[in-house]
């Protein structure tokens, strides 16, 4: 017996002694029955444990063990048997070769439609259309791979709400790159737009509102395919929810010169990162007007914007003020059931023609608008209704009283000459 | 003048006491007159006769305070739920092409039954119930 | 006048108005420092009244039924003409009248108004309280709010606590386990026809002792020479101030009424929390106040159930004041009943009070 069996067998002995006595339960409800994964036992006891282990990972819950993707015996106690290259071993693959890696089970669908029947086996091929690929492929590390955005071994699918490809927690695995200063001037890259976008409408919705309805990064660029040539903007995407904005921009008049002077069309106007809650002002012509940037005074579009602005301004005060209106009728303690209904009806309006601005076509929005502030004053009409009742109902009540104290005099006059 | 005085008193009282009834009855009589909208249920609403409503149309109607949107289907039958999507409030409308409810704001879809199918809304719309007696079209809460 | 005149003729032909004008001419109330509190039954009945008036306007609209009830009374404060005034009168003429039965309850006990020959008097008005109560708590829950709904829940709860009958007096209240709409039918139907024809035929007995037995006298009045006792007639006399005071209860209470509405609120839901600050009505709030302080036990009995049959212990002898002796010697027998109306008073005032800080 040579040293090395004999270590081998004595280290058997104790992993098995220690195993008992500790009771450690590497073999979780589910995997016990299944198999003994003597990768992990070795690993737990020499405390040499893969980066960022968990025993979340998906992986890890289906039954894959060490040796399903970095090769080897699992079987095997024997650490150079287990870990030869005659069983496969293919330990810890270069950065290089990871989407490879990754796409041995990834992409064949064979394998994967065990776990799921329509889950998706092109990520590998698109990853390599992304800028991320591309660059990959001529020899960059600085880019992001496959463990680089779902980590290595804490995968979780990006239902999960811990997984780093959940909606809400996208941002910052993007950030994790994107807003490394040092690595993005390498490449002349900005590195601040997860700052921008957590600014954004859409940014606060997800991150702060957790409303997953919002944009993530991926919603607008893609995930494995993110940034492929041939996109230079995210302009068409916009369209995928703002409906309408879209139909309306590309049937309107300034579809076209937006497409000879290459401008990109949403992005133009409200920004990518940074998009923030668009304000009345944006149509105007004074400070904060994005239409004087290329219309000037004078001008079919400049006199347009100061039409549009000017309606959709009334409108939006004549909201605000009924709005108001409607709590004071309120804390009177009358009655404002329908001119809160009527005010769901005029915001609805407001959004309708604050929409329809992307026709740039003074009569759409015109006609729109013109509805909700005919549906205002009929709001304001019922108000003053109330306000009025308000006042008529404490002069009935002093009338009442007045006559009342009358009568009460009248009697107290009346029992007096009683008595006397 | 004692007796001048009484009468005086009295007919003061007199007129007095019919100031205070005429103060009371009118009130009472007022309010024994039902208003013009007798409607009193606000869990249930008349919409109109069955007639007025086309195959493949939709109206949205107001139940108390809430904007309900009433829809007959190419089949002809009727549905009803709550106009207010369910992921920023925008009032939703009747696609009669794809048969589906549809929320302009921000693409949001929801399927004949109010299901929540595709967008941003992340649930189905409040359903209503919908009677047809003697031709009426009536919209029930369904709450009990 | 002479039409008048006329009138009265023919109906003395076929009826015989003379008790009637015997009582007119003769009847005669006695004039002291304590007659204030001879009107305070009157303006209690008088509230009464404007209950029954109100409460049938209300119900020409009305819909009992959790499907509609709340509905119905936001169309009744909102759309019908002076539908406001009326809910709102009505609410606010069921509090003061509690108040002033409570009055007139206490004057009536302190002036010892309820000793021989007026014992019955004394009894029915004791039940006269009880049901005025009872018309509050099931007149209370039929607009069929939040805070309502709940105060209804935590009300029956209370039953409940009744050793051996308190679980199946609670399903009988409720019409079920929980406070339901079955609940709402049965209080409506408590608060329209049971509770009105009870409380009417034992108004009518009870009024029926006063105009028999006259005014009560108190007893520094009676010992007084008949020379020295002041009366004035009921007719014209009291009838006129009745009214006029009569008068400022109604202005008051239009006051009421239109400077410090009565809220709706939200509708009722079973499957929400209880809202912040529910509280029982204000007539209710020392037996709730006292409740909340019992610890769970005392000796082996639950707290709840000493309490309850405290406040049973103390109404029953409270009933049957005029009949108890606690004393062979009359005028220790007078302090001890004068000491026990007090502390019953203070008591109920300190915990009420406390209720609302």
């Amino acid at each position: 017996m040579n040293k090395k069996n004999l270590f081998n067998i004595c280290s058997f002995i104790f992993l098995f002694t220690a195993l008992s006595i500790s009771g450690v339960t590497i073999s979780d409800s589910e995997k016990s029955s299944k198999f003994e994964d003597e990768c992990i036992n070795c690993h737990i006891e020499n405390e040499i444990m893969p980066e960022h282990f968990s025993k979340n990972d998906i992986h890890w819950q289906k039954g894959l063990s060490c040796a399903g993707c970095h090769g080897g015996d699992a079987n095997e106690i024997n650490e150079e048997k287990a870990m030869s290259k005659r069983n496969g071993f293919v330990g810890i693959p270069d950065k290089k070769e990871i989407p490879n890696f990754c796409g041995k089970c990834h992409s064949d669908i064979g394998k994967m439609q065990l776990f799921q029947a329509r889950i998706p086996t092109d990520q590998v091929s698109q990853y390599y259309v992304s800028k991320h690929g591309k660059q990959l492929k001529i020899g960059n590390l600085d880019v992001a791979t496959c463990t680089d955005c779902h980590t290595t071994h804490e995968i979780l699918p990006a239902s999960d709400t811990r997984s780093t490809t959940y909606a809400i927690n996208i941002p910052n695995t993007c950030n994790n790159c994107h807003g490394n200063r040092d690595l993005m001037n390498k490449y002349n890259m900005e590195s601040n737009q997860v700052a921008e976008y957590s600014k954004s409408v859409h940014g606060i919705a997800l991150l702060e509102k957790q409303d997953i309805g919002a944009p993530s990064c991926n919603d607008c660029h893609g995930n494995h395919g993110a940034n492929p040539p041939g996109v230079e903007s995210i302009s068409h995407i916009c369209g995928s929810c703002h409906v309408n904005n879209m139909n309306y921009f590309n049937n309107s008049s300034m579809a076209s010169e937006f497409a000879d002077m290459e401008i990109n069309a949403c992005e133009q106007c409200h920004g990518n990162h940074l998009i923030l809650k668009p304000n009345d002002e944006m149509i105007s012509v004074e400070e904060e007007s994005t239409c004087t940037e290329c219309h000037s005074e004078g001008e079919e579009g400049y006199i347009a914007a100061e039409l549009i602005y000017d309606k959709i301004k009334s409108l939006s005060s004549l909201y605000d003020s009924t709005k108001a209106i409607s709590e004071k009728v309120n804390i009177m303690g009358m009655n404002n059931i329908e001119i809160e209904y009527s005010l769901k009806n005029i915001k609805q309006n407001l959004i309708q023609s604050r929409t329809l601005v992307h026709t740039f076509d003074t009569s759409e929005v015109f006609v729109k608008a013109n509805e909700g502030i005919l549906a205002s004053q009929g709001a304001l009409l019922l108000a003053d209704n109330e306000i009025a009742e308000y006042f008529e109902r404490r002069l009935g009540y002093g009338v009442a009283i007045f006559i009342l104290i009358l009568l009460a005099a009248t009697l107290y006059w009346k029992i007096r000459s009683l008595g006397s | 003048m004692g007796t001048d005085r009484r009468k005086f008193i009295n007919s003061l009282l007199g007129i007095g006491s019919l100031g205070a009834f005429s103060a009371i009855i009118y009130p009472i009589v007022s309010f024994l007159i039902p208003p013009k909208i007798a409607d009193v249920k606000i869990n249930s609403l008349k919409v109109g006769p069955v007639a007025d409503f086309k195959n493949n149309s939709s109206k949205i109607v107001r139940f108390g305070r809430t904007p309900v949107i009433l829809i007959r289907t190419k089949d002809g039958e009727f549905k009803a739920m709550e106009a207010t999507c369910t992921h920023l409030d925008c009032l939703v409308q009747f696609k009669e092409d794809t048969q589906q409810i549809f929320c302009a704001c921000h693409n949001g879809i929801y399927d004949i039954q109010g299901r929540n199918i595709s967008g941003p809304p992340p649930k189905p719309l409040k359903q209503y119930d919908v009677n047809i007696t003697d031709d009426e079209i009536r919209i029930t809460s369904q709450d009990v | 006048m002479k039409k008048l005149l006329k009138i009265e003729n023919w109906l003395d032909e076929r009826f015989d108005l003379t008790p009637i004008r015997n009582l007119i001419e003769h009847k005669k109330v006695p004039v002291h420092g304590h007659s204030i509190w001879y009107y305070m039954g009157g303006i209690s009945l008088f509230l009464f009244i404007i209950q029954v008036f109100t409460g049938l306007l209300l119900l020409m609209y009305y819909i009992p039924g959790e499907n509609a009830a709340y509905e119905s009374v936001q169309f009744i404060i909102t759309k019908v003409s002076f539908g406001w005034l009326i809910r709102n009168l009505h609410s606010w003429s069921a509090n003061l009248m509690v108040l002033f039965i409570f009055l007139h309850m206490f004057s009536v006990f302190f002036t010892k108004a309820f000793r021989k020959p007026r014992e019955l008097t004394w009894v029915t008005g004791f039940f006269l309280l009880l049901l005025a109560m009872g018309f509050g708590f099931s007149g209370y829950l039929l607009p069929w709010n939040e805070l309502a709904f709940f105060a209804t829940k935590v009300g029956t709860d209370i039953v409940a606590v009744v050793p051996f009958i308190g679980e199946e007096l609670k399903i009988i209240l409720r019409g079920g386990e929980d406070v339901t709409g079955a609940t709402l039918s049965r209080f409506f139907g408590i608060h329209v026809a049971i509770l009105p024809a009870i409380f009417t035929s034992l108004l009518v007995i009870h009024l029926f002792f006063v105009q028999r037995q006259g005014m009560s006298e108190p007893e520094e009045f009676e010992q007084l020479s008949e020379k020295e006792k002041k009366y004035i007639p009921f007719f014209p006399n009291f009838v006129l101030q009745d009214a006029l005071l009569w008068i400022i209860v109604l202005i008051g209470l239009l006051s009421l009424t239109l400077f410090f509405p009565w809220e709706l609120g939200l509708k009722a839901d079973a499957l929400a929390s209880a809202p912040l600050g529910i509280k029982p009505e204000w007539y209710f709030m020392f037996m709730f106040e006292t409740l909340k302080l019992l610890p769970a036990h005392i000796l082996f009995v639950e707290g709840e159930v000493v309490g309850i049959f405290a406040f049973a212990f103390a109404g029953i002898i409270w009933m049957f004041i005029p009949f108890i002796k606690f004393s062979k010697r009359k005028d220790l027998n007078s302090k001890i009943i004068r000491w026990f109306g007090l502390i019953s008073l203070i008591y109920m005032i300190i915990f009420t009070i406390k209720g609302y800080l």
